[in-house]
């Protein structure tokens, strides 16, 4: 097995510093230095406004919407942590063997039995 | 780590950035010159040969639209949105190996910016990100139509991130290892996963199309329903990255599908070719030319993978929500896990063949379904005649 020292992780540095450096440089350019120059930028109390139909906008974009997409987070939220625990188990599985097969299997059937509830239960129904 | 070895490799890093960018600007063209193909007309024509400078006459006139920021707009935020778009699309491409290694003054560099033994979870730790990106951008526009699309991308990519992460699992058990590099080395001599995992593949093809919201889920910028989705108030190039973004992810999702289930930069008869120009040409020449054929080839299939995106863009028509919630949480979590467990039964009785049984059972409830339909509609015919 190879070590890693914290020093063979400097090339994703590299990466994030020219990511950032790329998004930096142009960001900085189409928000401050073009409009500057080229003086593109128009305000007016109906043109600043969002868009919406072409009517004037009708209160607070910000309302409460459908709980459907929390419970959809919510339900991410359990499945993938579930979902990891799997990783492990299938790095190792050539060397658990059958033994670890079978608890896998369990612990799968526990997972399907709560996502049958949640599907019995209406969660994922969108209408 | 050597210094020597660092510079080869920030140099690596630098080439990848810029031909990730370079693949991402030449996608938008070839995106208009096969939509134009498969609709019968000619595409972009006019800048240079065959409309070749078209993606840099779009680059040059996104930077001079006026940069527009609405005021009820969360400033801060409004900026924010597209620049984490664009970073982490910038970010994944660091973890693919994109060929074999060089041989520089005798040390072996692999041609990939860093082989970390947890590479798969790198990409999806920071895919899953690209997410707020989207989700930044559409809150804080403050646009009614922005939160919607955005809301509807958060929820759809974390959707799919479930059915991607355990389609993953049914690979990570035949290559006993999380790095990139060494599940491409365990394809070597046409051992491709895709002739073992034709589900997962599948599987990870469609959650692919999902996290990077193209045709047929592009639900986030449905433009029947929502404008433009979470950017209706984007302009210059803030809209830009947004749809820069997404070319940059359609890359190194191909670049990732074709790793993990197409050999990545193995191809047929690699060992006869390297033997044979280390014979013509030394060690050091014969080897490095070597692998740059393997890194062509790799990049042969990405392009593969990109038209593939493409083309399916313009086949097939939009889903419907409650479709792509049911498809993602209803169709493919649990034939992800049908598949995992039967790979892994598979592989402990000594076959790795196991998994073409749940496309053989797929196929035939498929075709039972649609035997059914067919009565049912002809049944229903009848009854209208009458």
């Amino acid at each position: 097995m190879q070590q890693y020292l914290p020093s063979d992780y400097l090339p994703i540095i590299v990466q994030l510093v020219l990511a950032l450096g790329f998004v930096a440089t142009t960001m900085l350019a189409t928000n401050y230095i073009i409009p500057k120059i080229f003086r593109n930028r128009v305000h007016g109390k109906v043109k600043d406004d969002t868009w919406e139909c072409g009517i004037e906008p009708q209160g607070d974009a910000r309302t409460p919407i459908s709980i459907k997409y929390f419970l959809t987070a919510i339900l991410f939220v359990l499945f993938d942590v579930e979902i990891i625990f799997l990783y492990p188990w299938a790095v190792n599985f050539r060397s658990l063997g059958w033994l670890g097969f079978a608890e896998m299997i369990v612990f799968m059937t526990l997972l399907m039995a709560g996502f049958f509830y949640v599907i019995r239960k209406g969660v994922l129904n969108w209408d | 780590m050597e210094l020597s070895v660092f510079i080869v490799k920030s140099i690596i890093i630098l080439a990848v950035f810029g031909v990730s960018l370079l693949i991402a600007t030449y996608s938008t063209w070839a995106e208009r010159k096969i939509a134009a193909f498969l609709q019968d007309r000619p595409g972009p024509n006019r800048a240079g040969i065959f409309g070749l400078l078209q993606p840099i006459a779009d680059a040059g006139k996104m930077f001079f639209k006026e940069d527009f920021i609405p005021r009820q707009a969360n400033k801060w935020l409004f900026i924010a949105g597209p620049s984490l778009a664009m970073l982490t699309a910038c970010m994944t491409s660091a973890v693919v190996p994109f060929g074999d290694t060089v041989l520089v003054n005798g040390a072996e560099v692999t041609v990939q910016g860093i082989d970390i033994n947890i590479g798969i979870l790198y990409v999806f730790g920071v895919v899953s990100l690209g997410v707020y990106g989207v989700m930044i951008g559409g809150w804080a526009s403050n646009n009614k139509f922005s939160l919607l699309g955005a809301i509807r991308a958060a929820s759809q990519n974390i959707s799919y991130e479930l059915a991607m992460g355990l389609s993953i699992i049914a690979i990570l058990m035949m290559s006993g290892s999380l790095s990139l590099r060494t599940i491409v080395e365990q394809q070597h001599g046409m051992n491709w996963n895709i002739f073992f995992q034709p589900v997962g593949f599948i599987i990870f093809l469609t959650c692919a199309f999902a996290e990077c919201n193209r045709t047929p889920f592009d639900l986030p910028e449905c433009e029947t329903e929502l404008i433009g989705g979470y950017h209706t108030e984007y302009s210059s190039m803030k809209l830009g990255f947004y749809l820069f973004a997404e070319y940059i992810n359609m890359f190194v999702s191909s670049a990732v599908i074709a790793v993990l289930y197409f050999g990545g930069y193995n191809y047929p008869g690699m060992d006869w070719v390297r033997e044979s120009l280390i014979g013509g040409l030394g060690l050091n020449w014969g080897h490095n030319l070597a692998t740059l054929v393997g890194t062509m080839v790799f990049f042969g299939k990405i392009f593969f993978f990109i038209f593939f995106f493409m083309w399916v863009r313009w086949t097939l028509p939009r889903f419907r929500y409650d479709q792509l919630m049911n498809l993602g949480w209803k169709g493919l979590i649990p034939l992800a896990i049908l598949n995992v467990v039967l790979t892994g039964a598979g592989l402990l009785a000594g076959t790795r063949l196991l998994s073409w049984v749940l496309i053989l059972g797929v196929v035939l409830v498929a075709t039972i379904q649609a035997g059914t339909a067919r009565k049912r509609t002809v049944a229903a015919g009848r009854l209208s005649k009458v």
